[in-house]
């Protein structure tokens, strides 16, 4: 039998040299006896082997030390030899740590966990009290006991040097401590003694936590399962519990006998102020603003109830071209402007090689909500159906009444069905400019959409051009084509197909 | 007489209890060694527990609790005779320094009553927070909770020094809202929510001068509903968190059990608050996030679209799907391991990581956690049928936790 002795603490690299003479020497698990700490002193030391010929080195996976410096730091004596048949066993197989459900694995995983739980509780549960002083130092001093169950103090003392840089401090505790002092860090295992401290800041803290408590939701098992009673004695907020729990009965009663009360004063004085606030005035109607103020409380359709906002159509008034899309994406429903999103930076792109000025084109969509489905963190994009077309061409066509368009762009199948109430292909109505409603004229084209979603990178490529010799021939239809006269004169053009009866002059009253 | 700050201390903190965000996780990593005060490292860090089982990462506090909106569930509402008091910016900024340094906090979060006009009490809000980053190279974590009606401009600079911005939907529906919060404005808070989402991504994008991201509220955004207060539905409720986590790439939507206030509203109900409805919400909220389960998936169990006090939605879905099971440990892909009652995101992997190597039974699945009177009847392992098990009509009452009786004490 092979006695041997360790300081202990949790001290990796001291298991670690004397576990690989042990390993190299052949010695097997069952052949040692792990002494440590006062215990180890009784004993007399015995030397170490020397290595065998037939264990020629000791490879193990990185996540094994990783492993040990946790396991180590435990209190329970039995980690030296775990470590150790786990370290043989690596020799034969090294996927071993992978297995969960080996036995051996398992007791070190839990002596892992067990060790990782204590050291995040002492982050959470050490409590600094101030003490005066260097004389002449600018840096303020705190000392903090607490009592852990395993060795942590060394493994995370790092934690707090990071956190508490600019002051110095000290953590004693029975199983070491760590001292901070003006930038450098000592580290003992001699265990401390308790020292008696005070701290007026306490009486703040205890203020706080007695306030934060919710009465009407005590749970008392929940707050000990994460802050079990071993550590209450050197947490100053928990010799409040008991009688924050003792009140719970009475304090709910109170307020549940607490008759209504009139309201103070100033309530009054705040609610006349408001209403003048909200008062607003809008925008004069038969506008596009009054049109675009009237849109943003639309509720024509349930596409409301999922949008972030109405994206109403953005231009002047006097714009020549008029474009239309879709509806908007995720990035316009956020944004609250028609075409930002990926699709719109390719038809912005697109716009100024076929030489036209975005900012002189009023640019708007079929539908003005954005209908989609919510996919985990995403919004997958759905397509409008007729019905909700339908309903929102009450404000496209406004739209096109109020600025009086010389030319109108559709792009894609849903602007061309909202326009024109065509629902045939998009490939039959594409490409010619062709006489519209009162007096201006429609080109149909694709949606700038469909060209990011083509698969293949030569097909998107002549499509682009495509699209873009259709905005071409747009912009060379408008050069060439005389202004429209100033007073309607419907020639005989297909008609915006009606949906409702609703004048323009008299608009629904937003709902609230 | 002016009241002492301890006095204050207890009325802006009792004023913020209802919020039930306190998380200092997920921002960057940072620490003091290059001068200042403070560290985040990823997890975050729970500095004590009050006795109603909620953590105290954070000095939870107002700037003020007066406020001129009158929002029926809300404690500071203007209507309410509750005692009011304020702070100081500066004694914010105090109260956080001396708390870090002591270690009874991770850093602040921040919120307000409207005093004045909403960009005036946005501009007091980030006041704190620039002073507390640029003057004292505070480290720690910082939540401020924005104001949808705030100008951009002051929510931009809230995000540059802020770890977490919030704003509380409160409610899940618009109705829902204009009852009970006439001043607010459902579709100012989805529009705020939306700059913010925007703000944040964009920050991520490097910019093409420097090739370095801008840094805008790292730990992203949340936000809060009521539950109980309104008469919503669970299923109601979930699928409004999943349209705001699509939409607006919230980190959490955090659900609030109505809890009375004193001089309450009559418009609200008396009684306790509904923490096992809440508890459920969260359950599915996560089977959502993680799972990888539909909302109608978990709301459809039961025909009034409000989730099984009695058993968790997991287990609920399961004893309604019940020719998806038996599973077999060591051949189902995770999607279905997930959805085995009783198997959790990590016992799911370790299952995968350790049947690479041997074939899984009973006593294996005990070593890596697994409730096995929750979960056998649901799987097949080495040397292991559930038999008819899985048929019987009693099978709730056999694994389904005994009922109990929901006292205060």
């Amino acid at each position: 039998m092979q006695t041997v002795m360790l300081h202990g603490a949790g001290d990796v690299a001291e298991w670690r040299n004397v576990a690989r003479s042990l390993a190299l020497a052949g010695t097997r698990p069952e052949e040692i006896d792990w002494r440590e700490g006062e215990e180890a002193s009784l004993f007399a030391a015995q030397p170490l082997p020397s290595p065998s010929a037939e264990v020629a080195s000791l490879r193990v996976p990185r996540a094994f030390l990783d492993l040990a410096e946790a396991v180590i730091c435990h209190a329970d004596a039995g980690r030296f030899a775990l470590l150790y048949r786990i370290l043989l066993r690596l020799q034969d197989d090294a996927a071993l740590l992978s297995v969960a459900a080996d036995a051996d694995i398992a007791a070190a995983h839990r002596m892992e966990k067990s060790v990782r739980r204590d050291c995040h509780k002492m982050t959470a549960f050490v409590r600094f009290r101030e003490v005066p002083g260097d004389e002449g130092s600018v840096r303020r001093r705190f000392v903090a006991w607490f009592e852990p169950d395993h060795h942590i103090v060394r493994r995370m003392a790092p934690f707090f040097v990071r956190r508490f840089a600019d002051m110095d401090w000290m953590i004693l505790t029975p199983k070491g401590s760590a001292a901070f002092q003006a930038g450098d860090l000592t580290v003992s295992d001699a265990p401390a003694v308790k020292p008696d401290l005070a701290d007026p800041t306490d009486a703040l803290w205890l203020t706080y936590y007695a306030s934060i408590f919710n009465p009407a939701r005590l749970k008392v098992k929940a707050m000990q399962s994460e802050m079990p009673k071993k550590y209450w004695k050197n947490l100053p907020e928990a010799a409040l519990i008991p009688t924050l729990i003792e009140q719970v009965p009475s304090r709910l009663a109170a307020m549940a006998y607490q008759a209504a009360q009139a309201p103070p004063v100033f309530h009054a004085r705040i609610q006349a102020r408001r209403q003048d606030v909200d008062a607003e005035p809008p925008a004069p109607s038969g506008t596009l603003a009054a049109l675009r103020d009237a849109a943003r409380t639309c509720t024509r359709c349930p596409l409301h109830c999922q949008a972030t906002q109405t994206v109403f159509g953005e231009g002047p008034d006097t714009a020549e071209l008029m474009i239309v899309g879709e509806q908007p994406g995720d990035h316009e429903d956020l944004a609250g402007r028609p075409f930002v999103g990926p699709a719109g930076r390719l038809f912005d792109r697109t716009l100024g090689e076929a030489g036209i000025d975005r900012a002189a084109t009023y640019v708007t969509n079929a539908v003005k909500h954005f209908k989609h489905e919510p996919r985990g963190k995403r919004r997958l994009h759905r397509t409008p159906n007729a019905g909700e077309i339908d309903h929102c061409r009450w404000w496209l066509r406004h739209e096109i009444t109020l600025v009086k368009p010389k030319l109108i762009v559709a792009t894609g199948a849903t602007a061309m069905f909202a326009l024109t109430g065509e629902k045939g292909r998009l490939a039959d109505h594409r490409g010619s400019v062709q006489p519209f409603d009162d007096g201006s004229a429609l080109l149909v084209t694709v949606h700038p959409a469909y060209l990011l979603r083509l698969p293949d990178p030569r097909a998107a490529e002549d499509e682009t051009r495509r699209f873009r010799a259709d905005l071409v021939a747009a912009r060379d239809w408008l050069a060439t084509t005389p202004a429209r006269p100033s007073t309607s004169n419907t020639r005989n053009a297909a008609p915006l197909p009606e949906t409702r009866a609703d004048g323009w002059h008299a608009p629904p009253s937003p709902p609230r | 007489m002016r009241k002492s700050l301890r006095e204050r201390l207890a009325i802006l903190s009792d004023a913020a209890k209802y919020d039930a965000s306190c998380a200092s996780s997920g921002t960057t990593r940072r620490d003091s060694s290059n001068g200042g005060l403070g560290s985040t490292e990823g997890s975050g860090i729970c500095h004590a527990y009050a006795p109603d089982g909620r953590c105290i990462s954070l000095l939870k506090i107002l700037l003020t609790n007066f406020c001129v909106y009158d929002c029926a569930y809300c404690i500071n509402r203007s209507s309410s005779n509750v005692e009011r008091a304020r702070f100081t910016p500066e004694e914010v900024v105090w109260l956080t320094l001396e708390f870090y340094r002591r270690n009874y906090i991770e850093g602040l979060f921040l919120s307000s009553g409207i005093v004045k006009s909403s960009d005036h009490t946005m501009e007091q809000m980030v006041r704190v927070a620039r002073d507390l980053r640029t003057q004292h190279g505070f480290k720690g974590y910082i939540h401020l909770k924005t104001i949808p009606e705030a100008a951009p401009a002051l929510i931009e600079e809230a995000g540059l020094y802020a770890d977490r911005l919030s704003i509380n939907i409160e409610l899940p529906t618009d109705t829902g809202i204009a009852a009970f919060a006439p001043e607010k404005r459902p579709d100012g808070i989805r529009r705020a929510m939306a700059d913010v989402r925007l703000q944040i991504e964009d920050a991520g994008e490097p910019t093409l001068r420097t090739k370095t991201t801008r840094r805008f509220a790292p730990a992203g955004q949340s936000t809060q509903m009521i539950v109980g207060a309104d008469g919503a539905s669970d299923a109601t409720i979930l699928a409004t968190s999943a349209r705001l986590y699509g939409s607006y790439g919230l980190k959490r939507v955090y659900y609030s059990a109505f809890s009375p206030i004193p001089d309450a509203s009559s418009r609200l109900p008396p009684t306790k608050p509904p923490l096992m409805r809440e508890h459920r919400l969260y359950q599915a909220d996560w089977l959502y996030r993680f799972y990888g389960f539909g909302i109608e998936e978990v709301t459809a169990t039961r025909a009034d679209g409000m989730l099984d006090l009695d058993m968790d939605p997991k287990l609920a879905w399961a004893l309604t799907h019940r020719d998806r099971f038996p599973v077999d440990v060591n051949k189902a892909a995770r999607e279905m391991l997930l959805r085995v009652p009783g198997l959790g995101i990590k016992a799911a992997d370790a299952i995968i990581a350790s049947r690479r190597h041997r074939r899984l039974r009973l006593d294996d699945l005990a070593r890596l956690r697994v409730p096995l009177r929750k979960a056998r009847p649901y799987i097949i392992a080495e040397g292991w049928t559930p038999l008819r098990l899985i048929d019987r009509s009693d099978l709730a009452t056999l694994i389904a936790p005994q009922p109990q009786q929901l006292s205060l004490l």
